[in-house]
Order: C-alpha cells, then sequence, then structure tokens
C-alpha cells in the first residue's frame, strides 16, 4: 500500500537523519531514487534546489513533494507524518533524560563521531548532483562529447559566486538558471 | 486559566508558523529565531534552559527547525504543546511544497523551466559541495585522525560500494558509543 510505504520512507529518513538539514539528504535519496524509484536522479536534483529556495527543512519538502508527485495530497500527508514522528518521540525522550542527568557525554561522543559520517554523505549525495549534470552519461569520463563543459564553467563560477564574492546561494542558483536560459535561446535560435 | 492556555497555544502556533514560512538557510537559523522570539521576546523561557533545549533540538534526529519547535511546545504547553507547534512549523512547507509540486507536474516539460532547473543544477551542486567543503573544515580542525578515518571509509562504502546509509549510520553510531565508553572508562581510571 503506497500510504505506508511513504509514511515509513519518510519514517526512517526521520529517524536516521542526524545534524539538520543536509543530512536528510542522502537519505531521501537512497528511499526515494534507490529504494523505491519514485524520482529520477533528474527530479531529485530539481527538488533539492527548489528545498533551497524556499523556507522549510528539506526532509519536509521532500516528503510534501515526493508523497504529492507519487500519491497526492493523502500520499504528502502520510510522508510528512512519518518524517516528523521520530523527532516528537526522540525530541520528547532527550528532554526527559536531559532533566534527569542534564549532561549527556555518552550522546555528544556519539554525534561527534557521526559528523564526519553525515559529511561524507552529503558529499556523495552532492555528487550524485554535479556528476550528472556535467556529464552527459552520468559517470565520470573524459571521452569526447561527454563533459558537458557549458555546465563545468556555471559550477566554477557559482564556487567563485559563492566563495569570493559571497552571494546569497539562491541568487547564486538563479544566476545560473538564467544562464543555461539564455545559453537554450541562443543555441535554438542560432540553430 | 483555560483561557489563558488557549492564548499560549495561539501564540506557540503563529509564533512558529511565522518562523517556518520566513526562515530561509535552514535549521541553525530558526533556532536562533526561536530563541530571539521565547527568551528575548515573550520571556516565556530562560536563557540557560533555552541552550539545553538548543542542544536538545541539535542531538535529535530530523529537521532541527522541528526539533527546535518541538523541544518548546513541550516546555510551554505538554503535548498539546507539541502538536500545535509541530503543526506550525511544518504548515508552511507543506502548502509551499504541494503547490510546486502541483506547478512542477504541469511545467517540468516546458523548454524554458526545463533549461532553468538544469542549469540551477550547477549552482545547487556548488552550493552543496561549498557546505561540504565549510563542515570538512570543521571536521579537520578538530586533528582527530579517527574521525577522519571515518569520514573516509564511510564515503568510500556509500559512493563505491553503495551500501545503504542507514547502515553506515547505524554502524558508525555504534562505533561512536564504544569510544565513548573506553574513553569515559580511561578518564575514571
Amino acid at each position: 500500500m503506497i500510504y505506508l510505504q511513504l509514511f515509513l520512507a519518510f519514517l526512517q529518513i526521520g529517524a536516521f537523519s542526524f545534524g539538520g538539514g543536509y543530512a536528510a539528504m542522502p537519505l531521501i535519496r537512497e528511499q526515494v531514487i534507490l529504494h523505491y524509484g519514485w524520482l529520477s536522479e533528474a527530479d531529485f536534483a530539481n527538488l533539492v534546489t527548489i528545498s533551497e529556495m524556499t523556507p522549510g527543512p528539506i526532509a519536509i519538502n521532500g516528503a510534501t513533494f515526493v508523497g504529492n508527485q507519487v500519491a497526492g495530497i493523502l500520499g504528502a500527508l502520510a510522508a510528512t507524518a512519518g518524517c516528523v514522528l521520530p523527532s516528537c518521540v526522540f525530541v520528547s525522550l532527550l528532554a526527559l533524560l536531559y532533566k534527569k542527568y542534564h549532561e549527556m557525554p555518552l550522546l555528544k561522543g556519539v554525534l561527534g563521531t557521526l559528523r564526519p559520517a553525515v559529511v561524507s554523505m552529503i558529499l556523495a549525495a552532492g555528487l550524485g548532483i554535479l556528476i550528472p549534470t556535467i556529464f552527459t552519461t552520468g559517470t565520470v569520463s573524459f571521452v569526447a562529447g561527454n563533459v558537458q563543459w557549458r555546465f563545468v564553467l556555471y559550477f566554477i563560477g557559482c564556487l567563485v559566486l559563492l566563495r569570493k564574492w559571497k552571494l546569497n546561494p539562491i541568487l547564486v542558483m538563479v544566476i545560473s538558471g538564467v544562464c543555461e536560459l539564455g545559453m537554450q535561446c541562443v543555441l535554438r535560435f542560432a540553430g | 486559566m483555560g483561557e489563558k492556555k488557549t492564548a499560549v497555544l495561539k501564540k506557540l502556533f503563529f509564533s512558529t508558523l511565522y518562523l517556518s514560512a520566513f526562515t530561509f538557510g535552514g535549521g541553525y537559523v530558526i533556532v536562533t529565531l526561536l530563541k530571539r522570539k521565547f527568551v528575548d521576546e515573550l520571556h516565556w523561557i530562560e536563557e540557560d534552559e533555552m541552550l539545553d533545549y538548543v542542544a536538545i533540538a541539535q542531538s535529535s534526529p530530523g529537521p532541527i527547525a522541528v526539533n527546535g519547535a518541538i523541544v518548546v511546545g513541550y516546555q510551554l504547553a505538554g503535548l498539546k504543546g507539541v502538536l500545535v507547534s509541530v503543526l506550525g512549523a511544518i504548515l508552511p512547507p507543506f502548502v509551499i511544497l504541494t503547490v510546486v509540486s502541483f506547478f512542477y507536474s504541469a511545467f517540468k516539460d516546458n523548454f524554458a523551466i526545463q533549461a532553468l532547473l538544469s542549469g540551477m543544477r550547477a549552482g545547487v551542486s556548488a552550493v552543496i559541495l561549498s557546505i561540504v567543503w565549510d563542515m570538512f573544515l570543521g571536521v579537520l580542525k578538530g586533528k582527530d585522525w579517527v574521525l577522519l578515518l571515518i569520514m573516509a571509509i564511510t564515503f568510500v562504502l556509500n559512493y563505491f560500494v553503495h551500501i545503504n546509509v542507514i547502515w553506515l549510520i547505524l554502524g558508525t553510531a555504534l562505533f561512536g558509543v564504544v569510544r565513548a565508553l573506553v574513553r569515559q572508562r580511561g578518564g575514571k581510571g
């Protein structure tokens, strides 16, 4: 049953994303693309882009978007409910423990160890978006025609705008989007 | 008494709704804004207490914005408070993404939208890798080679061996528990 699947998939995403919004990204990818095939890689990349441009956590945005795409508004409700349930349970539990013991060196130790794992998984999810954007076949190889140099240029340009000019990420994404729109218009009318 | 409680719940709902609707930039920003609202403006929560709540919100799995709303709601009005603040926090993204999803299905094959989205993909990759770089530097600063090793191993297992991220998180957490216990014991001895 699709509603139950959505609920359970996002329950896992909610329960295992430690360390804020981006930590949910690799989990959404795992469940939604690799396990259930609800979204394509390109749809997922668009979802992440849309999430960056709208308020709200990626996990909730993802639950609503995927739920709606797969099974309409009820699907979105099921996925969102699954996504927040672990939060409700964990936070209440931790609040109770915290009140009793007031310090949690064990938990802090575990979270400190989890952090590098989360970083590497976000990196993997980021590469999962970057590589199909740059390489036509979706795999890294420098055969003629496989590398879309235009996108390499956008990517480097965006990095410069972000790191050197400290531009707002939303603005940077819009700039690269508009560049590509302009390029495709030119290509269309020139060809 | 009853009226006052309803007033608290109402305020809680609209506060979390407002914060969730207008906060770009993720959980850490929203936690700061929660503090400003409930500590500095409404004086419903003490500053020290709020620091503990932030720690709890960040230590729990799930979106930090939702976790922050839950812990504040619980403290102010118990389980009813949790329900109300969670609803407030998830309603804006739920409505916005439902609308977006509708338009996405209708327009994703449109020439202009497709060009725009594919160009933005280069931008979003840059945004994410830039954030990863900052996080990487944060881990590097700790000068803990075990953590760097974990980073390398989990990356290889995830990206090249395609092991489910849930197993990787569970495995790393288990290792973290053992490590923390060993350290605790070492500290005592």
